[in-house]
């Protein structure tokens, strides 16, 4: 077998070929057109060789395989018909289906993980051994980037748990460790690492059964299939629902997986592979794949990995941080902090403040161990790491200090002054403001080089995105630094110039600005923040806008409109902000009352006041307009930071907004929104709203002349830098 | 064009619709033919003059599949010429089949036919027949399926019915129904259902509960509130009606249509083969339609049915003595009364399934005969009948008495 690139074939005095699958050049083994070729040669030879009984498949890299080559798909993207697709995703079927009807015994020695088409490859062996390692996965997950298996996953998983168990994990795209695949039916034996070639080779030699259930006759699912089935039945109604319900008609890639199973199972399994391709086809077409896979995957992992951190100062690791003011977000900074290995010193105006600070870290902790994420001996060091207290002398020795208290310039300078004095001189200070510009607040700092922002979202142990700001006067050892301790906590960073509500900020006010415009405009506020959810916002505009409190909200537009005097663009939602705080006293979740109200012990409903104030129009606009306002107006402004260069790049933009405040994944992010529309259509919808609702929809001349080109925001072809495998 | 006219009509009484229910121990074939063999009966109909049997069925499977219409036709001992078909259009199928076996008179290419139908939910449970509307991933998902009940509830929410305001429309239904019985309102129509032995099992429907009171419906639990919340059902509807803030979940078994075991056969045929075979025209059927709404919310057809059909026959409301609408949901009907602006003393005057119960395939056709045999006593000239139905549509007929050879 000299011609295979992929694999390595060495047959045995037993008969047993052991196929090692190696693609070169790769850190994980990924399916290239190559692999295929090889896969189907390899079935050829071992169904010819009368010498040979059966085949042993592993992987000659740490990790078994990944699936798909994500970056040569996106790469692709949009440059083939659905003919030229199915071709080349039919290969994979095909090869797969060679090697399950070879005729010899074919076992799966699962030495590593085996994601996506990976485990599709050992779902068509007749056995599966998987290593108990640890840190080893087994699962579907493309969904997770807007796809769905390609390799027979939707077909052969169903036949062998059964259709409910098998949606569940596919749709859901579940890692399962060596064990729990086990207990789920997924792989038939464990082996200890190291002996899963002899315990796959022991059952090719003693039991080998080279012939699949589903090709043998009288074969059923387990559990049923088909519509005549009423267990069947209500799987797939009650199913549908919930899956509407938690995509919302905005993803595509589980109603395939949903109709792959649903038609597939009632068929042979050669007909059932082919429409899951055909399924398959039709979500590598559809943009939601290119948007997710572009910014989850490509885009978040080269973002991880500090693709924009200044080549020039050398890594440098946090060992003792400093924290000042131990409120929701100093707490919480300390907690992530102490839980990636790093001292912290927690410091307040009076230690008991402190104190209670801490306690947000011991609560979380608590709430760890109680449900078996982590040990008890790991949560107490933990805490162990967290030190609180009053007084700056203790932040001497702290490579980083991070302020987090109130959102005063006064305050801000106070404290930047006291810490300065005593953190060592090449230590950085950062501020987590999310309001106040860092060139303004480094003039209080004596060293503004190594002055910067780091913005944590809250909850800040939940919130994936950091944003890192860069001042006038901030230097590249800073950015450097900053970005370590990002990369530290494993949170994904991006960079920002410096300016008004920095990237995150100034876009989201954007988007709950239009929602309490809408509402002056007399637009049903139910209209509002349902259609908002249903493009895949977490939170109405109104609602998030009382959680925030529009108290703040007030006081930010407030301080805006002080410092930029004629230049503030002012808003419809100026003037509800005012009233509300002002004449009606409502001022957001915390004070019980805001746009809506907060029933002891119900659930909140908008506030039945709402339609005085604000009379409902007799008109009011189709939800597809409602939903155009709120996702265009946070599309526009994010191309106006990057014309501004607040963000610098396209793929921060979106990260930025997926990661930051929940922008809907689906889009890929307000940049990869734009693209999803098209250029040309995004324009002539902008100027409609322009025309209709004001200048904030003014289409920014620089992607006015994008679309007249029809030069894309990404470069087409070169999704990223870097090549790794899903 | 030839004019269709009812001679006659009989409903079985409505059997509770559970294992403890009088008629749970028929079978739909004997229950059905038990009507047909009846209204032949008592009109000494010669069977062989019968151009169709038309009876609607709403799961048409098991014990209720393979045709039952021409197997409870052979079951009857109809003459063996007499033809059976069944159809389905959900919940108006009873009446479907009537404006069916009326459509073929009407076009000169049948003389005399019997519509009706038959529904043994005891037995042969909703859904039964699964179906690619609810559980095709595809459709379900493009179509944005919820079952009636949240539709009922959607319907509530958006037109603003609070649980006060069905429940008081239920406790109305069940006074009404409970006053007809007591009257003797439907005794000319109502057959007993025996067994083979000749044993009575059923004489009066069975699912109704006099007496009943706003105390006594308020304790009730609201019947689609876990599926809505818990299956997803409710966030499904309001994406299609971002308007409405929240599901209010007002509908429970006390003001929704129960359900039942029930058949019922009309005879209808054209003047000149009632002439021949000595049958007195009662109404002449005026014009019917049909018509499709919004599959999610499902249940607003009939207003649209009904002003559908009132333009066909060059009528309005106004020309309309009583209404009859089908009561699956008490939204349903307040929203019908509210589009169309008709007070509720002219609209399901004697109850209806909120009290006795909905057969599916057989309700269309009994609340027809129900308005008939009330324009009668209340010697009224026209009716208009309706129901709701399911995926999104809505049935309408509209009757008008005859006195004598057809004026």
């Amino acid at each position: 077998m000299s011609d295979m690139t992929t694999m390595e074939w060495q047959s045995g005095d037993d008969g047993v070929v052991v196929l090692t699958i190696d693609v070169a050049g790769r850190t994980m083994n990924v399916m290239t057109p190559e692999f295929l070729d090889d896969i189907a040669t390899a079935a050829a030879g071992i169904a010819a060789d009368d010498a040979i009984r059966g085949a042993v498949i592993t992987s000659g890299k740490e990790a078994f395989m990944a699936g798909a080559d994500l970056h040569a798909l996106v790469a692709d993207f949009g440059s083939r018909d659905s003919r030229e697709l199915y071709v080349r995703c039919r290969r994979l079927q095909d090869a797969l289906r060679q090697l399950e009807t070879c005729g010899k015994p074919v076992a799966a020695a699962i030495n590593g993980s085996a994601l996506g088409g990976g485990l599709e490859l050992c779902l068509a062996c007749h056995y599966r051994v998987a290593a108990d390692k640890q840190r080893s996965v087994l699962g579907l997950p493309e969904v997770q980037v807007g796809l769905m298996p390609g390799g027979g996953g939707t077909q052969r998983l169903p036949r062998m748990l059964g259709i409910e168990p098998a949606l569940k994990l596919i749709t859901e795209g579940t890692r399962l460790s060596p064990a729990d695949a086990l207990a789920a039916g997924i792989v038939n034996e464990l082996a200890a690492a190291g002996r899963e070639i002899d315990a796959a080779r022991r059952w090719v030699l003693q039991h080998g059964d080279a012939t699949q259930p589903w090709d043998r006759q009288g074969f059923k699912v387990p559990g049923g299939a088909g519509l005549m089935d009423p267990r069947v039945v209500q799987t797939f109604t009650v199913g549908t629902a919930l899956l509407n319900q938690a995509t919302q008609h905005n993803y595509p890639a589980p109603a395939a997986i949903l109709s792959a199973v649903y038609e597939g199972t009632v068929l042979p399994i050669d007909k059932a592979l082919d429409i899951e391709t055909a399924y398959f086809v039709s979500l590598l077409r559809s943009p939601v794949f290119r948007n997710m896979a572009r910014t989850l995957f490509i885009s978040k992992g080269a973002a991880d990995k500090l693709e924009r951190r200044p080549a020039g100062p050398p890594e440098r690791k946090v060992t003792k941080l400093g924290v000042l003011g131990a409120g929701m977000m100093g707490a919480g900074i300390a907690y992530v902090s102490a839980r990636a290995g790093i001292e912290v010193v927690l410091l307040d105006t009076d230690d008991a403040t402190a104190r209670a600070g801490k306690e947000y870290s011991r609560k979380l902790v608590d709430a760890g161990v109680a449900r078996g994420r982590i040990d008890r001996d790991t949560g107490a060091a933990l805490l162990a790491r967290i030190v609180t207290g009053s007084d700056f002398a203790r932040l001497d020795g702290a490579e980083l200090v991070i302020e987090a208290v109130f959102e005063d310039r006064a305050v801000k300078a106070d404290v930047t002054r006291r810490a300065e004095a005593v953190m060592p001189d090449d230590a950085i200070l950062a501020s987590n403001t999310s309001t106040l510009p860092i060139t303004g607040l480094a003039e209080a700092s004596s060293r503004p080089a190594r002055f910067i922002g780091i913005h944590f979202f809250s909850p800040v142990d939940r919130m994936p995105l950091v944003e890192v700001i860069v001042g006038q006067k901030t230097d590249d050892a800073a950015i450097a630094q900053a970005l370590d301790y990002v990369r530290q906590l494993a949170k994904t960073p991006i960079v920002v110039n410096d300016s008004r509500g920095f990237y995150t900020s100034r876009v989201f006010s954007v988007y709950t600005r239009e929602g309490i415009a809408m509402l002056a405009e007399g637009v049903a506020p139910a209209l509002i923040e349902n259609v908002a959810r249903h493009a895949g916002m977490p939170v109405g505009p109104l609602a998030v806008t009382d959680e925030v409190s529009l108290e703040l909200s007030y006081r930010v537009a407030r301080q805006a409109q002080q410092d930029l005097g004629a230049a503030y663009v002012a808003t419809p939602a100026d003037e509800v902000l005012r009233r509300f705080v002002e004449d009606l006293e409502r001022r957001g979740k915390r004070y019980g009352k805001g746009f809506y109200d907060y029933p002891e012990g119900g659930r909140k409903r908008l506030w039945p006041g709402l339609a005085e104030q604000y009379p409902r129009a007799a008109v009011q606009p189709p939800a597809d307009e409602v939903r155009r306002r709120l996702l265009y107006c946070q599309a526009i402004e994010s191309v106006r930071c990057l014309d501004e260069n607040v963000v610098t790049h396209p793929a921060d933009a979106d990260i930025g907004s997926v990661f930051g405040w929940g922008f809907p994944a689906w889009t890929g992010g307000t940049v990869s929104f734009i693209e999803s529309v098209g250029l040309a259509a995004f324009v002539a919808a902008a100027d409609e709203l322009a025309a209709a609702h004001g200048e904030r929809f003014a289409v920014p001349e620089s992607l006015r002349r994008r679309a007249d080109q029809g030069r894309l925001f990404y470069r087409q072809g070169a999704a990223g830098k870097s090549r790794h495998a899903a | 064009m030839t004019d269709a006219y009812i001679f006659d009509h009989v409903r079985s009484p409505r059997g509770r619709g559970r294992s403890n229910g009088a008629l749970h121990s028929v079978t739909p074939v004997d229950l059905a033919s038990q009507v047909l063999s009846r209204l032949r009966d008592r009109n000494e109909l010669d069977t062989s003059r019968l151009d169709d049997v038309v009876l609607g069925c709403v799961t048409p499977v098991g014990e209720q599949g393979a045709c039952i219409a021409r197997t409870a036709v052979l079951c009857a001992d109809f003459a063996e010429n007499v033809p059976g078909k069944q159809l389905n259009r959900f919940c108006a199928s009873g009446l479907e089949a009537v404006n069916t076996a009326a459509a073929g008179i009407m076009a000169g290419q049948s003389d005399l036919a019997i519509g009706g139908g038959v529904e043994c939910m005891s037995r042969v449970p909703m859904g039964s027949d699964s179906g690619a509307l609810h559980a095709d991933p595809a459709v379900a998902y493009k179509t944005y399926f919820v079952p009636q009940g949240i539709g009922a509830d959607l319907i509530a929410s958006k037109y603003g019915f609070t649980r006060g305001d069905v429940d008081a429309y239920a406790v109305e239904s069940q006074r009404r129904a409970a006053r007809a019985w007591d009257q003797g309102w439907f005794d000319g129509s109502v057959i007993d259902i025996s067994d083979h032995i000749g044993r009575s099992l059923l004489a009066r429907d069975e699912h109704m509960r006099p007496g009943t009171t706003l105390e006594d419906l308020a304790g009730l639990k609201a019947a689609f509130e876990i599926p809505g919340q818990q299956a997803g059902f409710d966030a499904v509807a309001l994406q299609k009606y971002p308007e409405v803030e929240a599901i209010e979940h007002v509908h429970t078994g006390g003001n929704s249509s129960g359900i039942v075991d029930g058949a019922a056969a009309m005879l209808l045929g054209s003047l000149k083969a009632g002439r021949a075979l000595g049958l007195v025209p009662r109404a002449r059927i005026v014009g019917f339609a049909s018509i499709g709404t919004d599959p999610t919310i499902m249940l607003t057809g009939p207003a649209p049915s009904a002003e559908k059909v009132l333009k066909r026959c060059g009528m309005t409301t106004s020309d309309i003595d009583l209404f009859e609408l089908n009561e699956a949901f008490a939204s349903v009907v307040l929203l019908y009364m509210q589009r169309l602006g008709i007070e509720h003393e002219r609209i399901n005057v004697n109850g209806g399934a909120i009290a006795m119960g909905h057969p599916l395939g057989a309700t269309g056709t009994m609340i027809l005969g129900t308005v008939l045999d009330e324009l009668e006593r209340r010697d009224l000239n026209t009716a208009l009948v309706n129901l709701c139905v399911g995926g999104g549509m809505g049935t309408a007929t509209i009757i008008e008495r005859v006195r004598e050879n057809g004026k």
